[in-house]
């Protein structure tokens, strides 16, 4: 077997084994709590009998390990239990939930990968200049906003002042693909700056430590066109950075939906995360979370086998 | 230091001016502000007026009061919570580029798993279990806060650590806790006082979602996060007073981050000049 495949294989296992602590630590969380679970969500005046049914209902009263299994069988094969407060299996509202924060997600990387690539690969090339500098305060002064900043900026102008875009983002699946995609515009936008600034400077960083490695300077040397240097020597070795920084920044961005959700109403999983919190509805809680941090782990795994496909030099760690 | 001052970039000294601003409202709270803190002081959403120059919020409460008050506790439970993960993160990280071996070990892959789960994820994971109060949120956000400040403190300590004048203390016989002290600790003060400003920003913008969401910082307190959330409303009748409190926000991190990239800058030499 090539060291190639070896190195990949490696890194598949290491994230299939993450995830595998991960499903544990999210599902023995509970145990964490000093005292009973039930106590906790029930209150203190609950009595012996309606907590007994209670720890028969959530499982409580079997053993850790088959509760376990049977969670981790259920999330693999798509059954996830039901809902505290609701009664509901949680399978029916995550889908059609989830497949919205996707949608939301991947509208908002759309518009920002190539914005960000663009802006940063010039940021890079005038370093220093008046543009580069610009640029630096001003990503800078973006990561420091909070999201809903953001948000509420761009539904007071964009919403109240001039009414383009509806400031409530009530998308269902009967809609039609166009209005959907209208009705996403605005929490797209919001998470679009909010990444914008981050995949700039990570890009600008990658394009900048390239350039400054030696074989550059060599063409420089030798009398090579500058827009010749990018294309042909900078840019076959700059992707694997700059896929990278890509999925890193989906990886942020699968996170940040959550606070965009809440503001602009979307009905995503971010939202249903945050109710559920404020409910204390743990089953849907442990599931969302599991498909988040999933999600989270498989982003950030892809950033890591292409960062190693891209750079030879990282298959023989010293 | 005042020669210090005056050498920062323009961006560096609005920062700072600004940090000293926000700290003096916080520590002046009682003295500046016009009402009590949690005192109906009118009807709700007032607008802006001579008596209540912002208006008051959806339960009466005037503006610039919940506001002011709310410097103070804003930042000072994100500070509290980001010297808690210093104090944790930093002593484990320390300890493990002294011990090494499987301490070492055992703590960095505990970390490497805590920091596998997204972090906003995780909390609001604790905080179901735990309930929303004050110590427990302080708790939840420092424990996984700290893991980001382990790394650093591990890494930066690691290169101290291999020193000579490390080991002729450790054949002197001195202690673990003179060696951490005395030798390592003066040695990494510079990368970890920036990550102290970049640790505050995020643990500042990490508890003012929360308390958005309304799982952070509970009523009545005033606090910056949960006053958008309560008064967002009015944003839909084109009034901008929700946004004060979260351009109070953004104005602090921006300011700690001006300062903060200054202080990367100096730390990094020369270097990053260069093209």
């Amino acid at each position: 077997m090539s060291s190639l495949a070896k190195v990949i294989l490696q890194r598949l296992g290491l994230g299939l084994l993450t995830l595998f602590v991960v499903s544990l630590i999210i599902a023995f969380v509970v145990e964490l709590l000093p005292g009973d679970i039930t106590q906790a969500l029930l209150g203190q005046s609950a009595t012996p009998e309606t907590v007994a049914a209670f720890r028969a209902e959530i499982g409580l009263d079997r053993p850790a390990h088959i509760r376990y299994l049977e969670w981790l069988k259920g999330m693999l094969t798509g059954d996830m239990g039901k809902s505290l407060a609701s009664k509901r299996d949680i399978t029916e509202f995550v889908g059609t939930r989830l497949s919205n924060t996707l949608f939301l997600g991947g509208v908002a990387a759309a518009i920002a990968v190539p914005f960000a690539l663009f802006l940063g690969l010039l940021a890079a090339l005038y370093r220093n200049s008046i543009y580069d500098r610009i640029v630096n305060l001003t990503t800078l002064t973006s990561i420091s906003f909070p999201e809903f900043f953001v948000a509420y900026i761009l539904i007071l102008f964009l919403s109240v002042k001039s009414g383009i875009f509806p400031g409530i983002s009530n998308v269902s699946t009967d809609l039609a693909f166009s209005d959907k995609l209208f009705r996403t515009i605005l929490p797209a936008l919001t998470l679009t700056l909010v990444v914008l600034a981050h995949m700039l400077r990570m890009t600008r960083a990658a394009i900048i430590n390239l350039l400054s490695s030696p074989y550059i300077e060599m063409a420089h040397l030798k009398g090579t066109q500058p827009f010749r240097v990018i294309v042909r020597h900078a840019l076959p070795n700059a992707w694997g950075p700059i896929v990278n920084v890509i999925a890193l920044n989906l990886a942020y961005l699968v996170v940040g939906v959550v606070v965009v959700e809440v503001v602009f109403v979307y009905p995503g999983l971010g939202q249903l995360l945050v109710d559920s919190v404020s409910k204390r509805d743990l089953p849907v809680v442990q599931a969302c979370a599991m498909i988040f941090a999933a999600v989270y782990i498989l982003l950030n795994l892809v950033a890591d086998i292409v960062a190693i496909v891209s750079n030879p030099r990282l298959l023989h760690p010293r | 230091m005042i020669r210090l001052f005056l050498s920062a970039p323009f961006s560096a000294k609005v920062g700072l001016v600004a940090i000293s601003g926000y700290v003096l409202v916080a520590l002046l709270a009682p003295w500046i502000a016009p009402y009590k803190e949690t005192a109906i002081v009118g009807a709700s959403y007032e607008l802006w007026s001579d008596q209540f120059m912002l208006g008051t919020d959806n339960i009466g409460r005037d503006m610039l009061t919940r506001l002011i008050y709310g410097a103070r506790n804003t930042i000072g439970i994100a500070f509290a919570t980001v010297v808690l993960a210093f104090l944790i993160g930093g002593i484990t990280g320390m300890l493990a580029a002294i011990l090494g071996g499987w301490y070492d070990m055992l703590i960095s892959r505990v970390v490497d798993i805590l920091m596998a789960i997204p972090s906003l994820i995780f909390a609001l994971l604790l905080l179901t279990i735990f309930g929303t109060s004050i110590p427990s949120l302080v708790m939840i956000i420092a424990l996984l806060d700290s893991t980001r400040v382990f790394r650093i403190a591990r890494s930066a300590a690691m290169n101290v650590v291999v020193m000579e004048f490390v080991e002729a203390a450790r054949l002197r016989g001195e202690g673990m806790g003179w060696v951490i002290r005395k030798e390592v600790l003066p040695n990494i003060t510079a990368p970890l006082l920036a990550e102290f400003g970049l640790r505050f920003c995020f643990v500042f913008l990490f508890i003012a979602a929360l308390s958005f969401l309304g799982l952070g910082i509970q009523p009545p307190t005033a606090d910056w996060g949960s006053m958008v959330r309560e008064n967002a409303t009015l944003i839909n009748y084109n009034d901008i007073t929700p946004l004060l409190p979260a351009a109070a926000i953004a104005g602090l991190t921006v300011a700690v981050n001006f300062v903060v990239d200054w202080m990367l800058h100096l730390s990094s030499g020369l270097r990053s000049d260069q093209p």
